[in-house]
């Protein structure tokens, strides 16, 4: 028997503990977004602020004239909306490739999808940058090197995308109400579009932000892809940006900080569908 | 006749999916596999099958040894980091799950996973940053001499492997909390009642049963750190406009040989260097699954 004092110290001890492992959990998180509040806050400061020590996270007397300065140096609103067009464009093509082969995938079992089945799955582990090359030269065959649609060229499909809604397909569409479905006389193409869709509308939402970030993230295909300035998109605008050498840090700032506030509040939004979308990565079937 | 109709719209569904597939990844995987056989500059018209002529040339390739290994250091430097500090953080966050606080831990370690890379780079270029970096100031006030960080070839590796880090981390620990949460409760409640610490049960419990999962991530995490170039482009380019010269990795360096030095056949048996190396990673994962399975 425990008395009851002994009880309580050990409730005390556990209390203890889970506070430190509070108090490191918190330390280590703000550690971790450190460098972003630290980017944002350098974007309102004046030049000479730049330089005080200990660096200040909300600045003494803040400014907007690197915003100014950036936004006229800069088409910087036009490289967003490049970045935004090619990111909806693409998160379009995958949803759409995604939800029409993951339920054929999953549903129609027929020697012929198993073996498209396989193909993708085969393919699937091959990194972008390994093809990247000759798909610069299919995108200069068309014709579409510098436009929206030679950036949407490498991001129409995802392997992952096919493989997510095949799993939810399988896992949450009985087979039973397809058949009842059709009993009734309903078309294969009504039910897809009534029955099928409305039951995946989490895992396609989850799979529409990830899509939707890989696009604005990415980095290599819009590199080689656009050339000219205006067809930029808000990375490669960046990173090209912040190499003129006349550039200082709070400019540099700003411009990131004008990218990052918008995109960390979509994601803060979306945290749910995003991690849910994430975390289904690491599912084995 | 019904199974014919199916068969039909099974065929017609899938279509699109199939001629994009084969369009912007089979055809390119294809050719990227031809391409490395052969001689191809840009400029000249012939493509002359060359057999391995450039992989042999490869070998000899100072630049392409230095981008291989640059990039091995940098895939496995986060590796090595990456995967003990995000199975301790997962363990303490999963233990807190009842916090209050709980899904403050959860964003902000997830945060730097999603934002775009350039920007955050740029917070990382102004922390290292030789003569208005926090970094410096840190260290001269622990009386450690300043240091050129992104101009010296080593320590601008380190910088890479940083940031490389702490953008994998949250992918890491959001996979690892998947994990735990789908641990057996009864298992770590009989090895309390047996009398077991914290630190023991995830000692000698989680970490044999998330085994899988340390595989899964530590493949995922290699695979992104070989495909490096964007941290490598941004954090490594200096005030001259020369992006990326310090710091070379295979990406970068097969972008170089296509783009600059036009020999899209030789870049392209880069390409499949970097493809063999994914394959070997990925069989590996495979195998140590399967002898796992096995009783």
């Amino acid at each position: 028997m425990i008395k009851p004092t002994e009880g309580s110290r050990l409730r005390f001890r556990r209390k203890l503990i889970d506070r430190t492992i509070d108090l490191v959990l918190v330390s280590f998180s703000m550690l971790m977004i450190l460098p972003l509040l630290f980017l944002v806050s350098n974007a309102f400061k004046s030049p000479s602020e730049m330089l005080n020590w200990p660096p200040t996270i909300i600045p003494t007397d803040p400014t907007l004239a690197n915003f100014k300065a950036v936004l006229g140096e800069t088409p910087l609103l036009h490289w967003i909306g490049n970045s935004l067009l090619f990111a909806c464009l693409s998160t379009t093509c995958i949803v759409s490739t995604s939800a029409l082969a993951g339920y054929v995938l999953g549903k129609f079992r027929f020697r012929s999808m198993n073996i498209i089945f396989f193909l993708f799955l085969a393919t699937a582990v091959v990194p972008f940058e390994v093809y990247m090359i000759p798909l610069y030269f299919q995108a200069q065959a068309l014709g579409v090197l510098n436009s929206v649609w030679g950036l949407l060229l490498g991001y129409m499909v995802m392997s992952f995308g096919i493989f997510l809604i095949r799993q939810n397909v399988i896992h949450s569409i009985p087979d039973e109400l397809l058949e009842a479905a059709r009993i009734d006389g309903a078309g294969e193409f009504w039910i897809f579009w009534r029955i099928v869709l409305p039951l995946l509308r989490g895992a396609l939402g989850a799979l529409a932000v990830l899509a939707f970030f890989q696009a604005w993230t990415s980095f290599a295909w819009p590199m080689i892809i656009t050339t000219t300035r205006e067809t930029y998109t808000i990375e490669v605008g960046l990173a090209l940006f912040q190499t003129g050498f006349t550039v200082d840090l709070g400019r540099l700032s700003a411009a990131s900080a004008a990218v990052l506030i918008p995109s960390i509040t979509l994601f803060v939004l979306l945290r749910r569908n995003f991690v849910q979308g994430v975390a289904s990565t690491g599912l084995k079937e | 006749m019904l199974q014919r109709k199916r068969w039909i719209f099974a065929m017609i569904a899938i279509l699109p999916t199939l001629v994009i597939f084969a369009c912007v990844r089979l055809y390119p995987i294809a050719d990227t596999l031809r391409l490395s056989l052969h001689k191809w500059d840009i400029l000249s018209k012939k493509k002359p099958f060359i057999g391995l002529a450039n992989f042999s040339e490869l070998l000899g390739d100072h630049l392409f040894q230095d981008a291989l290994i640059n990039t091995t250091i940098i895939a496995f430097g986060v590796l090595i980091i990456t995967i003990p500090t995000a199975l301790v953080v997962a363990a303490l966050i999963f233990h807190r799950t009842r916090s209050r606080f709980a899904s403050f831990y959860e964003t902000s370690i997830f945060i730097p996973y999603v934002v775009s890379l350039v920007p955050a780079a740029m917070a990382w270029k102004w922390i290292f940053d030789a003569r208005l970096g926090p970094l410096n100031f840190l260290l001269s006030n622990l009386g450690i001499a300043p240091q050129s960080w992104l101009f010296d070839p080593v320590l601008s590796v380190i910088c890479v492997i940083i940031l490389c880090s702490w953008q994998a981390l949250g992918y890491a620990v959001l996979i690892y909390l998947v994990g735990f949460k789908s641990l057996p409760v009864s298992l770590f409640e009989a090895i309390k009642l047996d009398g077991a610490s914290g630190p023991q049960s995830f000692w000698y419990l989680s970490i044999p049963m998330l085994k899988p999962i340390t595989l899964y991530v530590s493949v995922v995490t290699l695979v992104s750190g070989f495909n490096v170039y964007a941290q490598a482009f941004v954090l490594a380019s200096d005030s001259q406009g020369a992006p990326g010269r310090l710091v070379r990795v295979l990406v970068l360096d097969m972008l170089e040989n296509s783009f600059r030095n036009y020999r899209v056949g030789y870049a392209a048996s880069e390409a499949v260097v970097l493809l063999v190396i994914v394959l070997i990673l990925t069989l590996i994962q495979f195998s140590l699954l399967r002898e796992k399975g096995r009783p």
